[in-house]
């Protein structure tokens, strides 16, 4: 099963995290193809993929922001024969341990999209006050604009079909991927399917979104999908 | 009798208008600027200079906008003008990233092709397709 598997991680000046959580995909993942893409790290990051010969790296000269790095790694998996494409970060936040569940409905062929979701059984790290109830914001509305509850339309841990993927790259939502992408998929008819994770806080670094940007980030996001949801988008 | 003197300020803006003119046609001949972005610019530099020549013509253009007081159709215009310079802008901008990221995502797959006929012992996952 393992070896039909891809297994993605978006990396931008992860040198203290990267080893980690490398070692703890092979333990949990064993026989899948890892994949990273360094988004112009401006620290040891390449260095340290230098030191995996088992690992897929994909260099960006310069920092494109997590949406090219995962455009970047949809194009590359696309030229594999992987049929299942697992997206983990790179800052130790998703925990290879439970990726085997986000794999089970892709494999069961219940789903073409899972998203593993922090706020189903409200366990392991929760994100901060501010943060949630940004994510409540977009839910409310993708629950209004999809017709389907999303509890957490944030989330980067997923795992996606081939055709999932196909149907992501035509027109890949740079800016903020990850509510984007729930969007388009449902517009696309695509099944999307939440399964409970523990998602553990980044260990070292800062995240690529500040507290003081979360709001903004919030309507941004939500003028995109005003917009693609009012000029109709392509189906 | 002339109902339009000739005053200070259409000097000032006939030459304000010449020297834009000016400035983009340097701006191209040095190949800072490319034509297809001048064009705009180059379209309101000589319509302005029209106005500061033709001061008629912006009572003309007022009277057909109801605009009793003419410096506000002048403003009008300049705004308008601005907005539409801005907006081509935005679309040049968000070309331009949609391209950059395609490039950027085309350069690391090509570099780790290159990498893989280097050194045929690394881990290669597209094998099986190419």
């Amino acid at each position: 099963m393992n070896s039909s598997v891809m297994v993605l991680l978006p990396a931008f000046n992860e040198e203290k995290n990267l080893d980690s959580v490398l070692s703890g995909i092979r333990y949990h993942l064993p026989g899948t193809r890892i994949v990273v893409v360094n988004d112009g790290s401006k620290d040891r990051t390449r260095e340290i993929l230098e030191g995996h010969p088992d690992i897929t790296a994909l260099h960006h000269p310069f920092n494109l922001g997590i949406g090219g790095a995962i455009e970047t790694g949809f194009r590359y998996f696309l030229q594999t024969s992987s049929r299942f494409l697992l997206r983990i970060d790179a800052d130790g936040q998703h925990p290879p341990a439970e990726a085997k569940s986000l794999l089970g409905p892709l494999i069961s062929g219940q789903a073409d999209t899972v998203i593993g979701s922090r706020f189903l059984k409200k366990e392991g790290y929760q994100s901060s006050l501010t943060r949630r109830g940004g994510i409540k914001i977009l839910n409310i509305l993708s629950a209004f604009i999809l017709g389907q509850a999303i509890t957490d339309n944030t989330s980067g841990f997923k795992a996606y079909t081939r055709t999932a993927v196909e149907s992501l790259i035509e027109d890949f939502p740079h800016d903020y991927p990850e509510p984007i992408e729930v969007y388009i998929l449902s517009r696309k008819g695509m099944r999307i399917v939440e399964v409970p994770v523990r998602m553990e806080e980044r260990r070292e670094g800062l995240s690529s979104i500040s507290y003081i940007e979360t709001y903004y980030y919030l309507i941004k996001v939500l003028l995109t999908i005003l917009v693609k949801h009012m000029i109709g988008g392509k189906k | 009798m002339n109902p339009y003197p000739v005053s200070v300020i259409q000097i000032l803006s006939v030459i304000g208008s010449f020297l834009l003119i000016l400035v983009l046609f340097i701006l191209i001949r040095k190949k800072r600027l490319k034509e297809e972005y001048a064009i705009l610019w180059i379209i309101f530099a000589v319509f302005f200079l029209l106005l500061s020549l033709f001061r008629g013509s912006i009572d003309f253009i007022s009277g057909i906008m109801g605009i009793h007081y003419q410096p506000a159709a002048l403003f009008l215009i300049l705004f308008s003008a601005l907005f539409l310079l801005m907006l081509h802008l935005s679309i040049v901008i968000s070309e331009l990233k949609t391209k950059i990221n395609k490039l950027v995502s085309s350069l690391a797959l090509l570099e780790e092709k290159i990498s893989r006929i280097r050194d045929p012992d690394k881990t290669s996952h597209t094998e099986d397709q190419n």
